[in-house]
């Protein structure tokens, strides 16, 4: 750290100004000249003359000198590489949001007339509360476990709004190390990038469970479960609600009941991270069955909701935490330690997005259109799959079972395609993906499909 | 607590919810927020003419929240194209550069050399704890002076980015102005190189402000300290009216060469409050460094929520990058901060006029949105009790919650609950007593000694 070395004559500039004169302000030191010393020969020291005062500074530096650049997002460099490109077949398979047949992003309808509904009541834009919405935390609740579901009715479940799945996870991870310090999460191999860093800022430890097979381009269901059987008594397993990221490969409802005697008989929470509820099967209330089953058991379950993708308000940041407990009590005071964990961290949540959320959920004829447009979406997506899969078993004579691509559900697949066959996609196809071979079904139209299957095949075969 | 996980027995897979071990039994009530809890007995009070001077959100003379024209006109600009994550990132650098200008000075050399990390944030709390965790990273064993006292939620910021706390003199409670000597000595024996948060205009909660000649000394001493101020600014535009004007402290580091950060808050200027929008800047050597913070910031708002809501960021980017609209809203802060120096010279008035001996001078010197009075904790009590008035312990009065209709009363509930004052001093006058202090213990949970204004107002 730099220091510096000031010269400057003995008084200070207000010991000769009147009380009367301070308080007022009026005097403009400004055009006042005082005389300094001046270091004019040290090599050490440059002189820099700040207008009202001179004076002998050691050279500039920065106290965040030694600051190098934070590595790139992958998922987000990916976006940023594909607009750099040039060439007219280019393909953006990256991020995964929603794009319309003709790949452009799309605003859902309901979110629009939601909007206006908004702009045309002009409510004010007072503080939330620091749970957010009362609401929007009902009918999100509502949404996720059911409206008649017992645990509702019967109060025990502690919901506050977060900044969309990011800031849910974080309320969670902040609960986890505050009550169960040295508490571990098992995560999926792999799992959403942004999982680990979410609990490393959060100082919460974390272990994977296997979970990607490359052999079936399914799920190692055996890994998963002696994994999570093998973890220490009271671990909190992070599940992804329906349609996996990235893989797609969500267990199969048998494989769900498996799961969940596991943790029971291990002692573990399970907490689930639901981004895409809506968009494995089309059907909000059917994609909610893996949770809802935990739930229905008794089990105390974690739970992170998101906007981003099923109401296309990613840029809102809209979600929840959702604490299922075991009494009313526990709920209460596990809520109010939620609370206090925001408080520092953003004092309360934004208002716009949990009125959108709000006024389509809560309106029968709006969560019906929304219903409707879910299923649009999701058709999209399922349509693009088959077509994909035609394309590949038809343009590829090899024999390869490319049928994963029909099982795996939701926003992404995952094509088995290591990091150099990958990279050839992006420099001989101009197709762009993230580097574990996931790519963005939502990104693709049907009019692509047969250009997609003809990288992935050139890619599949010939490249090592 | 700990609790060792072995401890926990398993759940019972019946669905009964009756006496089930749960794995949040040792999760306590948390305590509640100190400001949320005045709104919170504020809205169980079912009287009718209750008064809310405790949470800082501005009213209109009529008592109601306001939403500002320029944001509804920025409003009907905007739209669904909001909701497009790819213009998100073209809004949210508009917003920090215009943020920049704002607070830098459109002139800045700081703007042109682009010499400046900045990030949109989750308002001022947002910003605060950003950097919090910055300063956590990269100087692991760095502490944080606040000034005494400071807003409640100041602390528990850097406490959660485990970041220890210091306090440095600012409040004189004699005077109920700034304790400048003292401040200045705390700022010398600091080492060299801490970190200092400085309020730069309308002081949460006193209201109490340097002046810039104040301000032009503790910015050299700061110089000589090499200590690094970061500056939280809640209220530009609420002190005096005049951004510009509302900014000096800040021009005032900057011109002195300080690389200063920065949170900023468009909740009360812009009346934005549940939008939570406001900017982290970090003034750097040049571009490059620049742009290695900026990463660094942005990682850190990644794993914590992402980005902030686009929906205010395009808000603030409109009104401050539209002349005409920028217009219309430095024209409604003039109103806003307006009405509340007229309602502090009310209050002053109105209680002056009631005959108080005590010195009510500080209503007026104190600047922006809150007065601290001076009031104990007891006559704080009373006034919600006796009188439906809501405040804060440490008796801070949000001016904004005062209006020409419920000033006089509150006046009259203030002159009140200070009787016992008054006869204190209207007996010292007369030479019955010799003590002239009165010690009582304030919110902050320490006993301190209280000058009860000896300066009379006869």
């Amino acid at each position: 750290m730099a220091s510096s070395v000031f010269s400057l004559a003995s008084a200070t500039p207000s010991a000769s100004l009147s009380s009367h004169d301070i308080e007022k302000g009026k005097l403009n030191l400004r055009n006042t000249s005082l005389c300094f010393k001046k270091e004019k020969n040290n090599p050490f020291m440059k002189i820099k003359s700040f207008g009202r005062i001179s004076m002998v500074v050691a050279s500039n530096v920065s106290r965040f000198e030694g600051i190098t650049m934070a590595p790139p997002d992958p998922i987000l460099g990916v976006s940023e590489a594909f607009k750099a490109d040039n060439h007219e077949l280019k393909l953006n398979l990256g991020v995964g949001a929603y794009r319309t047949e003709e790949l452009e992003p799309y605003v859902l309808d309901v979110v629009k007339k939601a909007d206006k509904l908004l702009l045309e009541k002009g409510e004010n834009r007072e503080y939330l509360p620091i749970e957010g919405l009362a609401a929007f935390n009902k009918v999100t609740a509502d949404l996720l476990f059911g409206a008649d579901n017992p645990v509702i009715k019967q109060q025990r479940v502690a919901t506050v709004q977060g900044l969309s799945g990011t800031g849910s996870l974080r309320l969670a991870a902040a609960l986890i190390e505050r009550y169960f310090p040295g508490g571990e999460v098992l995560i999926s191999s792999p799992t959403w990038g942004n999982h680990k860093n979410i609990f490393n800022d959060a100082k919460v430890p974390w272990s994977e469970y296997r979970y990607y097979d490359p052999k079936t381009v399914g799920l190692d269901f055996e890994g998963m479960m002696a994994d999570i059987k093998a973890a220490p008594e009271g671990s909190f397993i992070l599940l992804h609600g329906c349609a996996h990221n990235p893989t797609g490969i969500d267990p199969t409802p048998e494989q769900w009941e498996i799961i969940a005697d596991v943790i029971q008989e291990k002692n573990h929470i399970p907490f689930f991270d639901i981004a895409y509820q809506g968009f494995a099967s089309g059907s909000l209330g059917a994609d909610a069955a893996s949770v809802r089953m935990f739930v229905a058991r008794g089990m105390e379950v974690i739970a992170a909701q998101s906007y981003s993708k099923n109401l296309g308000l990613y840029a809102e940041r809209i979600g929840a935490i959702n604490v299922v407990c075991s009494s009313p009590d526990a709920a209460a005071r596990v809520k109010s330690q939620l609370k206090r964990i925001a408080r520092p961290m953003y004092s309360n949540p934004p208002v716009h997005g949990a009125r959108i959320v709000a006024n389509i959920v809560g309106d029968a004829a709006l969560f019906k259109e929304w219903n409707a447009e879910m299923e649009m979406m999701a058709g999209r997506i399922k349509n693009v799959r088959d077509k994909l899969f035609d394309s590949l078993s038809s343009e590829d004579k090899s024999g390869k079972d490319w049928s994963f691509v029909l099982k795996q559900i939701g926003m992404f697949s995952f094509t088995g395609l290591n990091k150099a066959q990958c990279d050839n996609m992006t420099t001989k196809w101009h197709i762009y993906m993230t580097k574990d071979g996931r790519i963005s079904l939502a990104g693709l139209s049907l009019a692509k499909c047969e250009y997609l299957a003809d990288a992935i095949i050139d890619s599949y075969h010939n490249v090592s | 607590m700990i609790i060792s996980r072995f401890l926990r027995r398993g759940i019972s897979t019946s669905t009964s919810p009756t006496r089930r071990r749960s794995w949040w039994d040792h999760v306590t009530p948390a305590l509640k927020d100190p400001i949320n809890a005045v709104t919170d007995a504020f809205l169980a009070d079912p009287c009718p003419y209750k008064i809310n001077l405790g949470v800082g959100a501005y009213r209109d003379d009529e008592g109601k929240p306001v939403v500002l024209q320029c944001v509804r006109e920025a409003e009907g600009k905007t739209g669904a194209t909001n909701f497009l994550e790819s213009t998100s990132t073209a809004i949210s650098s508009k917003l920090v550069e215009e943020s920049a200008k704002l607070i830098y000075g459109e002139d800045s050399d700081v703007i042109k050399e682009r010499r400046f990390a900045g990030i949109p944030a989750l308002s001022g709390t947002g910003a605060c704890r950003i950097f919090a965790e910055f300063q956590k990273r990269f100087y692991p064993d760095s502490t944080i002076y606040f000034p005494d006292p400071t807003w409640s939620n100041h602390r528990n910021i850097w406490g959660d980015a485990h970041v220890p706390d210091r306090t440095f003199h600012y409040y004189h409670p004699d005077s109920k102005g700034l304790n400048f000597v003292a401040l200045m000595d705390d700022v010398k024996n600091a080492p060299d190189g801490s970190f200092f948060l400085l309020q730069p205009c309308a002081h949460n909660p006193t209201g109490v402000d340097p002046t810039d000649e104040q301000w032009l000394e503790i910015s050299s001493l700061f110089k000589v300290k090499n200590h690094f101020p970061f500056f939280d600014v809640a209220y530009q535009g609420f002190a005096s009216g005049d951004v510009e004007r509302d900014a000096q402290a800040i021009r005032i580091f900057l011109e002195d060469g300080h690389s200063i950060g920065c949170a900023q808050s468009f909740a009360k200027n812009m009346g934005l409050y549940g939008h939570r929008v406001g900017c982290l800047s970090i003034l750097c050597n040049d571009k490059i460094q620049a742009v290695a913070i900026k990463s660094q910031l942005k990682q850190i708002s990644n794993t914590m929520y992402g980005s902030p809501p686009i929906h205010g960021i395009s808000l603030v980017s409109k009104i401050l990058s539209n002349p005409d609209i920028k217009a219309l809203w430095l024209k409604e802060v003039k109103v806003m901060a307006t009405r509340i120096q007229r309602m502090r010279a009310t209050l002053r008035e109105a209680l002056e006029r009631l005959g108080s001996p005590l010195n009510w001078q500080h209503i007026t010197n104190q600047v922006g949105m809150f007065c601290f009075s001076g009031l104990t904790r007891a006559e704080v009590d009373q006034l919600a009790k006796e009188f439906h008035i809501y405040m804060t312990h440490d008796g801070r009065i949000s001016m904004a919650g005062v209006t020409t209709k419920n000033v006089d009363y509150v006046a009259r509930a203030i002159h009140e609950v200070t009787a016992s004052d008054r006869d204190i001093k209207i007996l010292h006058n007369i030479g019955a007593y010799k003590v002239n202090t009165d010690i009582c213990s304030t919110s902050l949970g320490t006993k301190k000694t209280r000058a009860r204004g000896m300066n009379l107002a006869l």
